[in-house]
């Protein structure tokens, strides 16, 4: 009897399920084995017309890829931009929450409307402006950097400067939408818990570093997370801002695969670096979910 | 011709109808043009469908920044139109995926003898047209005569030496921070250069770089020492954020670059400088003569699936007229491919068209095959990291060669095996 009962269940639990697997295998496993087979496949500008000339490579793209330089250099570039502007953003973004969270702040809504503002505003328009503020001679930002005494820095033409310029771009952009989420996991955390600190005695920094960031741990965790898969994803801001150049120094792995698959029609080798990028993320976001769970 | 607009609309709302699709049997031509030429073409129409009762045309103006993908996507899917415009450096590659058909032989106006030669052969590959120029383009210098003069100069050297000499002297007399913009995310100017120092650019039949060889070498130092002596500033140009502005200040006094600029240099230099700028032909290595050029421009091509060839050649060669090529450059300024267009006064008189008439003359074609884009772009990429400093010369062009012999490797294996037509290195 409970046999049936329970296969019964498990028919039922198929058929309700089936239509998101369904959809989730034609449009998400599907199109990653097809991604990986062309991987292993030359397919360029002559296959389209010829489908005969496509051939089968094996490893080579990734061989080619792992052999030189431009993807290495992709993957640094990548890193870079994940590894400062990720935390960067996170602090940013953690700053402005606190700040819209103090009780004596006053026109709550407009500084939280302002600081949300770049989060929707269209990346193009804002390139353009802030190539304004880039440029070397009348930019704005150089021109502060003159009134403190620092020389003129070449923010999108000097190598060493175009991938800061583009992290504070990013920053600016992005760090809006994670401090919103903040500014919801601070309100989670009981007053109660902040007053009792202040009963015991704790400094505002005693009290944030025990009150504040273990009530924003999974918040943390989570936006950690989707932060890093975003920004392993840079694309806009180097395609508008420089074209990945100079010397490549703002060529991120996405705009190189969008130059090999878009611009070359070498889509063999863009499917490469996208099972490379995917990989890539995967690793990192379990190192990340590791070390978070250590902590705790 | 005129027709009742409410009864345009019933036709448009119904078009799929029978008996609704125009003129009884009327023929449609569909058109794809980019840009500026996209808007103003359908001006040109009118006069066309008088003249050929049997034939309506139909524009569709499609943006340059998408032109590329969504003729490739239109190949792919079927769907082309019947003619279109290309940018003349993508007939190699609309013919590689055999999308295109060959010009016919028998009309004047698809001659070869009625185009300059170097922008013509832009459009043959192995021996057959696949497009016919319907406007040129070259890039040549444009200068701030004033700044050349003050340097000692009254008019433009033709030779390398020359050439260099001034940019020196222009720097020395204080009249320009920097002598020449050569922004690095160019790649024209040094392939130019290497051109004129008689480099094919590819060996081997098109199936190997030859840019570590002495010819592209040559021009490849003349450019760096340009850099190295400070007559170049090390910029892309992306950091100038207006070059009218700045031309106008003295930030350089020589661009090179193309007639496109010709209106926006009139338009958007101030008054006072509209009589200090110039234009003159490319200097060459040994004079002149050897001031090549590239041949750009775009063509009129008729695709392959097209079941309408004959009415679309029709059309083509109605654009090629020297009367309607005259009325499309008082449209767009852009200049007329056919030679005997160039004769009316409003050419033949402008001091600014003349260097470029000239420079017309010297024009070669880049390399005929679909991945000369795709090298251009590393020529662009190894010039940068030498001129930075980032590689020396000789490193640099050796791993040119070595991305180049990358990139054609699919060539090289296709053509032993016949599966694609021998491509041609630079033309002669």
């Amino acid at each position: 009897m409970t046999r049936t009962l329970r296969a019964r269940q498990e028919r039922a639990a198929w058929v309700f399920l089936g239509p998101a697997l369904g959809l989730i295998a034609v449009f998400f496993l599907l199109p990653i084995l097809a991604g990986l087979l062309l991987s292993l496949t030359d397919f360029d500008i002559y296959a389209i017309s010829d489908p005969q000339s496509a051939r089968f490579v094996g490893l080579r793209n990734y061989q080619q890829l792992l052999g030189g330089s431009e993807f290495w250099q992709a993957l640094r570039n990548t890193l870079y931009f994940v590894g400062v502007g990720g935390p960067l953003t996170v602090a940013v973004s953690l700053g402005a929450a606190l700040l819209l969270s103090a009780p004596r702040l006053r026109l709550r809504s407009l500084f939280r409307t302002i600081y949300f503002a770049p989060v929707v505003t269209t990346l193009v328009a804002v390139a353009i402006v802030w190539r304004y503020l880039y440029h070397p001679h009348y930019g704005l930002l150089n021109y502060w950097l003159g009134a403190i005494g620092l020389g003129p820095i070449d923010w999108l033409g000097d190598p060493r400067w175009a991938m800061p310029g583009i992290i504070l771009l990013a920053v600016w952009k992005g760090f809006g939408y994670n401090m919103l989420i903040f500014v919801a996991g601070l309100q989670s955390i009981p007053e109660e818990r902040y007053e009792a600190a202040a009963v015991d005695g704790a400094s505002a920094w005693q009290r944030f570093r025990a009150v504040t960031l273990p009530g924003l741990g999974p918040v943390f965790l989570f936006i950690a997370v989707t932060t890093m898969i975003g920004y392993f994803q840079l694309f806009a801001e180097p395609y508008v801002m420089t074209q990945g150049g100079p010397l490549g120094a703002t060529r991120s792995l996405v705009l190189f695969m969008y130059e090999e698959g878009f611009r070359w029609w070498r889509l063999g080798t863009a499917a490469a670096i996208a099972v490379l990028l995917l990989l890539i993320t995967l690793v990192a976001t379990l190192i990340q979910l590791r070390l978070q769970a250590g902590r705790r | 011709m005129r027709r009742r607009p409410q009864l345009a609309l019933l036709c448009l709302l119904a078009a799929g109808l029978p008996g609704c699709g125009g003129e009884g049997d009327a023929v449609v031509l569909d058109f794809w043009a980019m840009g500026r030429e996209g808007e103003v073409v359908s001006e040109l129409v009118p006069a066309f469908e008088r003249e050929h009762p049997g034939i309506t045309v139909r524009v569709q103006q499609i943006p340059w920044s998408a032109a590329h993908e969504k003729l490739l996507t239109a190949h792919v899917g079927r769907a082309t139109p019947d003619l279109a415009q290309l940018g003349n450096t993508w007939i190699a590659e609309f013919h590689a995926l055999d999308a295109l058909a060959p010009v016919p032989e028998d009309s004047a106006a698809f001659s070869p003898g009625a185009h300059f030669p170097g922008i013509w052969s832009t459009n043959v590959i192995a021996g057959r047209a696949f497009g016919v120029p319907w406007y040129v383009d070259t890039r040549l210098l444009f200068y701030r005569r004033d700044l050349l003069a003050r340097a000692g100069y009254a008019e433009m050297p033709g030779d390398w030496r020359g050439w260099r000499e001034a940019l020196a002297a222009i720097t020395a007399s204080g009249g320009a921070r920097h002598a020449i913009l050569l922004p690095l995310n160019e790649w024209v100017v040094p392939v130019v250069l290497g051109l004129q120092a008689g480099s094919p650019l590819l060996g081997e039949r098109g199936t190997r770089g030859a840019f570590a060889d002495a010819p592209f070498r040559r021009g490849f130092d003349f450019y760096l020492e340009l850099f190295r002596d400070g007559l170049a500033p090390l910029a892309g140009s992306q950091e100038i954020a207006n070059i009218y502005q700045e031309f106008a200040r003295g930030t350089f006094a020589m661009i090179v670059t193309g007639p496109w600029n010709l209106g926006e240099f009139r338009r958007r230099l101030p008054a006072e400088l509209q009589d200090a700028w110039a234009t003159a032909p490319l200097p060459g290595p040994s004079g002149p003569a050897s001031g090549m050029s590239l041949a750009g421009g775009s063509s009129l091509a008729v695709f392959r699936d097209s079941p309408r060839q004959a009415e679309a050649w029709r059309f083509a060669a109605y654009l090629l007229r020297p009367d309607v090529q005259r009325r499309f450059y008082e449209l767009t300024g852009d200049l007329p491919a056919r030679r005997e267009a160039w004769a009316v006064p409003a050419l033949a008189a402008d001091s600014l068209l003349q260097p470029f008439r000239i420079q017309l003359e010297r024009v070669v074609a880049t390399p005929k095959i679909p991945e000369w884009e795709q090298i251009a772009a590393r020529v662009q990429h190894r010039t940068e990291a030498a001129v930075r400093g980032a590689m020396t010369a000789d490193a640099a062009l050796a791993a040119l060669d070595a991305d180049v012999d990358r990139i054609l490797e699919k060539r090289r294996w296709l053509l032993a095996r016949g599966l694609v037509p021998e491509g041609e290195g630079v033309s002669p």
